[in-house]
């Protein structure tokens, strides 16, 4: 597990979002993004699951350009937004056993997750009933069913006392010690080993906008996949 | 139990649950082809030449009303996003969620028509081809659906969007499925208007998967 990006950048709705980032993770670290709000921290972290394509730059991981071969990076990424996929109709465990087999990594999992998060009181409760809080660890219990080297965290701690975000920094702790890694994008403190930091700043944008739109758009050029 | 297996019993499960809409779509199926003795009279010579078409439009109309929730509760809730990091390609994602609307729409459609068939006063000769032709074409509304559904899936009230992108692409599997119990009822052979309904399907279970897949990826961006 070692993810590279070079000189990567991005655009959403016609607007450069970030420019020339480029960082190195290795396997067992944990590092942190930094940086104001609306600074593109989220839009890094969808490109690096693979929901938006780069503009330019080249991500590699393992040292392979995934230009090449998108799924290898996608296929051992777990990436948890400011959305929690959780269905409000099942119970907390459904919504668990769900995800453990649409991603095949065996239903066992599953108490140890609800566990962890303290979450096995209520398993057998709706999850419309849950709070925000119970939903927030209930979206990041399924990172521990999906078995995947590399952790792409949006802010993995709003809405979470700071009983649970300590779980949360444990939890990553615990995946990195094993060999993983993550990427954190947050605006506190985790108690978290010390790892890079990527400090995302508005100034490294600047750019026309309309230039932006013009020239060599993704959907335009055909490039639907 | 395989990863397409498991969407696909989920998306039955989330749709039987009550205003989810699977249930709904029938019940207005139902519903639709009960009032139309009311409007226009129960003589039977009318109702047994129209019946078959009043089927056939309650049928697409009914497949609609589900088909607007078929990506856009995932995309909502961000399941959406966690189903693209699946170890499955979007397309079979696509694939299954289209069968499962199928499950709860089409097939107890498929299953009722046969009495519904009989308000409507077509003779008994004609319903098993009524039947055999909705359990031919109705899978390819729910896919050619689920492509207007990956298209409208940001859009809100995109359900009145869908309906105007979709009932048009319905036009053949509508002509060719009524057609079918058309000629049954005149003694003629459905073979061939069944054969072409077929077709239709498979063409859409051949195209459709790649195309709402394409539209999902372009909407999650």
């Amino acid at each position: 597990m070692h993810l590279k990006l070079d000189g990567l950048a991005c655009r959403r709705g016609g607007r450069v979002v970030f420019r020339d980032v480029s960082f190195t993770v290795e396997p067992g670290q944990a590092a942190l993004v930094r940086g104001p709000n609306g600074v593109g921290k989220s839009t890094l972290l969808r490109v690096l699951a693979g929901l938006i394509p780069p503009l330019s730059g080249a991500i590699r991981y393992n040292g392979m350009d995934i230009a090449a071969d998108p799924g290898a990076l996608q296929e051992n990424a777990a990436y948890s937004g400011h959305l929690d996929a959780i269905k409000p109709a099942l119970t907390v465990r459904q919504n668990l056993d769900v995800w453990a087999g649409i991603f095949a990594t065996g239903a066992n999992r599953v108490d140890a997750a609800l566990a962890f998060f303290g979450l096995d009181q209520i398993a057998e409760r709706p999850a419309v009933q849950c709070s925000a809080g119970q939903k927030r660890r209930l979206g990041l219990a399924r990172l521990m069913i999906m078995d995947r080297p590399l952790w792409l965290l949006d802010e993995p701690t709003v809405s979470l006392d700071t009983a649970s975000a300590d779980l949360v920094a444990e939890l990553i702790k615990d995946h990195c010690d094993g060999g993983g890694a993550a990427m954190i994008a947050t605006h506190i403190d985790l108690a978290l080993p010390a790892g890079p930091v990527l400090e995302m700043t508005l100034s490294g944008r600047a750019h026309s906008p309309i230039e932006d739109v013009t020239d060599n758009d993704a959907f335009l050029d055909g490039n639907w996949a | 139990m395989t990863p397409l297996l498991r969407l696909i019993r989920r998306d039955v499960a989330l749709a039987l649950r009550l205003g989810s809409g699977g249930g709904i779509g029938v019940a207005f199926f139902v519903l639709t082809v009960i009032l139309v003795p009311l409007g226009v009279g129960s003589e039977t010579g009318t109702l047994s030449r129209i019946g078959a078409g009043i089927l056939w439009i309650a049928a697409l109309l009914a497949a609609l009303l589900s088909l607007d929730r078929l990506f856009q509760a995932d995309f909502e809730d961000g399941s959406l996003d966690q189903l693209m990091l699946a170890p499955m390609p979007l397309e079979q994602v696509v694939l299954a969620k289209a069968l499962a609307h199928w499950l709860t729409t089409g097939l107890p459609m498929t299953l009722i028509a046969p009495i519904l068939g009989v308000t409507l006063a077509l003779p008994p000769a004609a319903l098993p081809v009524l039947t055999l032709s909705l359990a031919i074409g109705t899978p390819a509304l729910s896919l050619i659906g689920a492509v207007g559904a990956a298209i409208t899936v940001g859009v809100r009230r995109g359900g009145l969007l869908l309906s105007i992108l979709v009932l048009p692409l319905y036009i053949p599997t509508l002509v060719f499925g009524a057609r079918a119990t058309q000629a049954a009822l005149f003694d003629l052979d459905p073979a061939p208007a069944l054969a072409l309904t077929g077709v239709i399907t498979l063409i859409a279970a051949a195209i459709t998967p790649f195309a709402a897949a394409a539209a999902l990826r372009i909407n999650a961006r």
